[in-house]
């Protein structure tokens, strides 16, 4: 059986991000429940990895949440190991205007 | 705006518009509450459309509805690295009319689809979010919106809210999804002349393709596939894998799209196109075991939200849209017995249990988890098929034989042939 590959594909994804038609509200959908949570049980931060719209990074030994370039897809919601990523939909008419799909 | 609805819909995707158009067709005042800017704002399909649920609801819908491009040729891709078995089947039959499916874009499709439900009598709200349902003695009696003095009312709700259903999660009808029970998907369309899509796809004017490509597109190592649809002037082209997969392997989906965009059986299909949008998507996958309850007093569950995905059959839109109309169906029942409990609605769970929608997802309850507890269909028999034809298709001077005996080494990569007849006849037993 073959090993698993290593991706070495370098993407950025505010390009692919600034295709998109956003209407971000001025206050935030998603936030953290808890920070100490992410700072002392979350190795990985895995949602910096897996959320497709890049909208997690680790900055300051914090999470930094760029929720205005969400794709509301729930992913994190989901898939956070310490459920601690407190998620809504983003107010209505606010957020993601996807134009074709 | 009346106080009180016949019924209230909430999301104003094929599932809820399903049911809105057949409860104002017979008669039933509906209000739809959608929170994007337009229907279909929010909403991401990989691209199929089948016609024959939507037929059943609107018969000869084709001749007006937006559509990109009748499918006439389905390919499946098993990818290795460099190299890819193809199969595929093509029909002159799906040429012509009445088609059997469709690339569309839902952005252009829902927003038909509603206007269709307006004209029949139905109110669509726009840019506005259902925050909760309204329940008296246990009975969902209506809505809360976000907009000011939001609590509208109607004798019955139904949930069509997607994959993310926090109004059925909070109604207590599922718990949250498992990251296995899920599928993270991410697409980008990407814009090419129609002429060169058609040369590139090998198509007739205006006829579309679709191409599935399972193995390499997820790393050989996830379930899921990569995809590829031909829309008029544009091709989406996307990946999906399971979320709990994606987490665990530390992947960055969009990076996945991007190798499947660079690999070098996908790339001159795409060679020059320009990329117009990016999406991400979660298609509910956990199938006939993840179906969560869908009939209460005063509120049914539809479509996405229901969990009503064949992840084997890449078909959602036409269970959602066939589970819209039978939730219609039993509320038009309900309005004439005058009774909107839980047991008149549960005509819905009855004919949904009777229909091709349960009866699939119960014949491939196990497909998803096979595939997942034996990696080696992926891992090992993709590039093992693939090595085996290389094998086959080079000539070196060895005798055929030879080629043989080297070609079946390369698919059971040091297994026995025993093993191998152990995984197909899992295989066949996940799918008969």
């Amino acid at each position: 059986m073959k090993k698993t590959k290593k991706l070495d594909t370098n993407v950025n994804i505010d390009d692919k991000l600034y295709l998109n038609r956003l209407k971000p509200d001025d206050r935030s959908h998603l936030s953290i429940k808890d920070a100490d949570v992410c700072a002392n049980n979350c190795l990985r931060k895995d949602c910096t990895l897996f959320c497709p719209a890049g909208v997690y990074k680790w900055s300051d030994n914090r999470i930094a949440i760029n929720y205005e370039g969400c794709l509301e897809c729930g992913a994190c919601r989901i898939a956070c190991p310490h459920e601690n990523i407190e998620w809504q939909y983003p107010r209505g008419g606010f957020g993601i205007q996807f134009r074709l799909a | 705006m009346p106080e009180k609805f016949d019924a209230i819909v909430v999301g104003a995707g094929v599932a809820g518009l399903a049911a809105t158009y057949k409860m104002v067709t017979e008669g039933l005042s509906v209000a739809v509450i959608e929170r994007g800017d337009y229907p279909g704002a929010k909403n991401v399909m990989g691209g199929v459309l089948y016609r024959h649920s939507m037929d059943n609801l609107m018969p000869e819908f084709w001749k007006e509805a937006p559509l990109q491009r009748p499918v006439v040729d389905q390919r499946y891709w098993l990818m290795d690295d460099r190299s890819a078995v193809n199969m595929s089947y093509k029909s002159q039959e799906w040429t012509q009319e009445p088609y059997n499916c469709y690339t569309v874009f839902r952005g252009q499709f829902d927003k038909w689809f509603a206007d269709k439900c307006i004209e029949a009598g139905a109110l669509i709200i726009n840019e506005t979010l259902v925050e909760s349902c309204l329940l008296e003695e246990g009975k969902v009696i209506g809505v809360r919106t976000g907009r000011p003095e939001g609590d509208i009312y109607a004798n019955v709700v139904i949930l069509a809210d997607g994959v993310n259903s926090l109004l059925s999660k909070e109604l207590g009808f599922h718990k949250e999804w498992q990251p296995r029970q899920v599928a993270l998907a991410v697409m980008e369309e990407l814009k090419l002349p129609s002429e060169v899509i058609e040369e590139r796809f090998n198509l007739e004017p205006g006829m579309g393709a679709t191409i599935e490509i399972y193995g390499d597109s997820t790393l050989g190592s996830m379930v899921g596939n990569g995809f590829i649809y031909t829309n008029k002037e544009h091709i989406s082209i996307g990946v999906g894998a399971l979320l709990s997969q994606l987490r665990d392997m530390g992947i960055k989906p969009y990076e996945l799209l991007e190798y499947l965009k660079n690999h070098p059986m996908v790339r001159t299909l795409i060679k020059d196109a320009e990329p117009v949008e990016y999406y991400a998507h979660l298609i509910p996958e956990g199938g006939y075991y993840s179906i969560p309850k869908i009939v209460g007093d005063g509120v049914l569950v539809a479509g996405d939200a229901a969990q009503l995905v064949n992840g084997v059959h890449r078909e959602g839109s036409n269970l959602a849209t066939t589970s819209g109309r039978l939730a219609g169906e039993a509320v038009v029942y309900a309005h004439k017995a005058g009774d909107f409990f839980a047991e008149t609605l549960s005509l819905y769970e009855e004919n949904l249990q009777n229909s091709y929608v349960i009866k699939d997802l119960k014949k491939y309850k196990d497909a998803a988890h096979v595939l997942e507890t034996n990696p080696q269909f992926l891992k090992q028999y993709i590039p093992g098929t693939n090595m085996a034809l290389h094998e086959m298709f080079t000539v070196d001077g060895k005798s055929k034989k030879e080629k043989q005996k080297l070609a079946l080494q390369k698919i059971l990569s040091g297994d026995s042939l025993y093993s191998l007849g152990k995984d197909i006849y899992k295989a066949w037993k996940a799918m008969k």
